[in-house]
């Protein structure tokens, strides 16, 4: 076998762990599509949102710092403190709770039964308002997030790989922290199904997302379980965070992962959990490796910014309702 | 007291259907106009053209197109950042493929290429809808940006990846380039504003119009009782893409002069127009107009109260307006979800009757 082949196969693997980072953001949307009908765009502000608070936390920034100096002519920046990484990651989850929390108070609770595109245009705006909200607490620098996920080239992997291709083939490179967003994926996945299936939360989740007013009829709180799947989402958001803003530092283009992770629901459905998953992992293997066979011989490169669309968009042409989602039904 | 109906009594179904049918609306209109034209020119100077009138001009043009789109035919959007670098691209090949061609009609013509390619992407609106069509017309926005990008024909191999346009006139004046006048590009504008916004107002309450509505309310309901949805749908994209292709080769031609697609026509301009609308009302020719105004002109606003007022950084500034921005369409959605037009309908409601109001 020639290594190009085997450059093939590396590229093939790097494409299904950038399919699970994907995935991972697509999952937050999942969640909140199906509980309560909203498409949610702000899903990928609300990653970089934790993201930027789990670093202000962890190294001890002082919120609003910069707006307090421009307003009152101080010099304040950090509290002085360092934060464990563990006790910032809680810190931050409490804060999306909050979040959750304050979503469904001021903005949610007044727009029930609203056409779906006036709430998603809301989620626009909540985008909007959480990215500025966001700078002005934390500041707008590119920051490096660091929990303590080894990073750089698996070279177990690559040592043990390197046989295979002969001289000019020095093994697969796989950088350690794909393979942990994969673990850490798997196990989220796991703990969500397990909670939807078997918890009492669980089930009135589901009942929600089944029917509205069946599951209000018999007793389920919309308000709460809202809150509650807003809450899961900013958990996703957070794990999502903490991935990306490892890989590529926190800075705003980390909210543009949410753009990244609308092909995949398109793809994969928007009610579907494993869609989400499957979507993710055909859209970072199609993209991949389209810009490995055609793109960047043929076509200049840069295909990565919009294969991902077109290919959900052909998708879709044939099959409206993705992959796994619910068959659209339409009646007059 | 001026604002009322008593004794405007209407003897055809012709004055009954007119426009602005309440007489003092309408001479309201023409003498804004007549201030547009007449007065505009005498007191316009670079500084307010370009901070304030041209941008609004060139994005109204842009909000009516894809109102028509959004608003009348309910097919969201998400590909006008594409659309407009179309419309500009267009205009850039054509002006210097055909040096001689007049540069109205560049401008048109370009809206017509811009039209083209608006049915191309159009057509999986056929088999998609909602959500769905709204992220599919955002592959329509990567592609072409990256097309733009990538082929090095459409910039004419120019080494910066730029494209900027060169000088050209109309009756002797010069619209386009170092040389353009305040003045005239501002009448140029405002020409092409005045006449797409009637073109739109009378085609949205034509048979057309009503067709895009009957499809946005309910799509099958409307198939069934004949409105034919490829066609109708098509239309829509068709002219929408043809505003928002002619206000790209604005954008270009006289507003900017030089762009490079990525930070002209980015995503964000997609959004920028989205909220024009959503703030404005949707399915309205005014809330176009008040939409692009209040887009374009809070900034403006915001920048002089935090930098100019309070001191702050320009950086900061920058967020606090996407925080204030993001607050208000969210409020906007909360408290009147069809925009300022519908605000601006309840505020005429009252005048009729005022001071007298039962």
């Amino acid at each position: 076998m020639s290594a190009n082949f085997y450059y093939g196969i590396e590229v093939f693997l790097n494409g299904l762990m950038a399919g699970v980072m994907y995935s991972l953001v697509a999952l937050g949307f999942v969640l909140i599509f199906k509980a309560s009908g909203i498409f949610n765009y702000a899903q990928g502000v609300m990653a970089l949102f934790a993201a930027l608070c789990l670093v202000g936390f962890q190294s001890g920034q002082i919120p609003f710092a910069h707006v307090i100096n421009a307003t009152f002519g101080t010099e304040i920046h950090h509290f002085g403190w360092h934060m464990p990484a563990l006790l910032a990651i809680v810190c931050t989850l409490m804060m999306m709770i909050l979040f959750a929390f304050l979503v469904e108070k001021f903005v949610l609770k007044h727009l029930v039964n609203q056409e779906p595109i006036i709430l998603f245009m809301a989620t626009i705006g909540l985008a909007y308002f959480m990215e500025g909200f966001g700078d002005l607490m934390w500041g707008s620098d590119i920051k490096k997030l660091d929990v303590g996920i080894p990073q750089g080239g698996n070279l177990w992997l690559e040592e043990n790989t390197a046989f295979l291709g002969g001289d000019d083939f020095y093994g697969f490179y796989i950088d350690n922290l794909d393979i942990w967003a994969t673990i850490f994926a798997a196990i989220l996945v796991t703990a969500l199904i397990l909670f939807s299936q078997y918890t009492k939360t669980g089930r009135a989740l589901r009942a929600v997302a089944d029917d509205h007013q069946a599951a209000l009829s018999v007793g389920i709180s919309l308000r709460v379980i809202w809150v509650i799947v807003w809450s899961i989402a900013g958990f996703v958001a957070l794990v999502a965070g903490i991935m990306w803003g490892s890989k590529s530092g926190v800075q705003f283009s980390l909210s543009l992962i949410a753009l990244k992770a609308l092909p995949v629901l398109m793809l994969g459905g928007f009610t579907s959990i494993p869609g989400a998953i499957i979507g993710g992992l055909i859209i970072g293997v199609g993209e991949k490796m389209f810009e490995f066979l055609i793109g960047a011989p043929f076509l200049g490169g840069a295909t990565e910014n919009w294969f991902a669309y077109m290919l959900a968009l052909l998708f879709l042409v044939f099959r409206p309702q993705g992959l796994f989602g619910e068959k659209i039904i339409e009646r007059v | 007291m001026l604002y009322r109906e008593a004794g405007d009594f209407k003897t055809s179904y012709a004055k009954d259907q007119q426009t602005f049918p309440i007489l003092f609306d309408r001479w309201g209109y023409f003498i804004m106009l007549a201030l547009a034209f007449i007065v505009g020119p005498m007191i316009i100077n670079d500084y307010w053209l370009n901070a304030v009138v041209l941008p609004f001009l060139i994005y109204s043009i842009a909000a009516l197109g894809l109102n028509i789109l959004t608003g009348y035919c309910g097919q969201v959007s998400l590909g006008t950042g594409g659309f407009m670098a179309v419309g500009a691209y267009a205009s850039y090949k054509l002006m210097t493929s055909f040096p001689d061609l007049n540069i109205a009609f560049v401008i048109i013509l370009s809206g017509g290429v811009t039209a083209l390619v608006g049915i191309l992407f159009g057509l999986p609106s056929l088999r998609i809808k909602g959500f769905y069509l709204a992220v599919a017309t955002l592959a329509a926005q990567f592609f072409l940006v990256w097309l733009f990008n990538k082929v090095p024909w459409f910039y004419n191999y120019s080494a910066s990846g730029q494209i900027s346009a060169p000088e050209r006139t109309i009756f002797g004046y010069a619209i386009s380039g170092a040389n353009a006048l305040p003045h005239i590009s501002y009448l140029f504008c405002l020409t092409f504003v005045v006449i797409l916004a009637w073109g739109a107002r009378n085609l949205t309450r034509g048979a057309n119009g009503r067709k895009w509505m009957a499809i946005r309310d309910m799509d099958i309901a409307a198939e069934i009782i004949g409105v034919n949805p490829l066609k109708t749908k098509l239309t829509a994209f068709a002219i929408s893409s043809f505003y928002i292709g002619i206000a790209g080769a604005l954008l270009f031609a006289v507003y900017l002069g030089a762009a490079e697609v990525g930070e002209a026509f980015g995503i964000t301009k997609s959004f920028l127009v989205l909220f024009m609308i959503i703030i404005g009302g949707l399915g309205s020719i005014f809330g176009s107009f008040a939409g692009a105004a209040f887009m374009i002109l809070m900034p403006v606003l915001l920048k002089n109260i935090f930098v100019g007022q309070m001191g702050w950084p320009t950086d900061l500034a920058a967020h606090m307006e996407f925080v204030i921005v993001g607050g208000l369409i969210m409020v906007f959605l909360i408290l009147e979800p069809h925009g300022l037009a519908a605000l601006w309908r309840t505020a005429k409601e009252k005048l009729r009757l005022w001071p007298f109001p039962h």
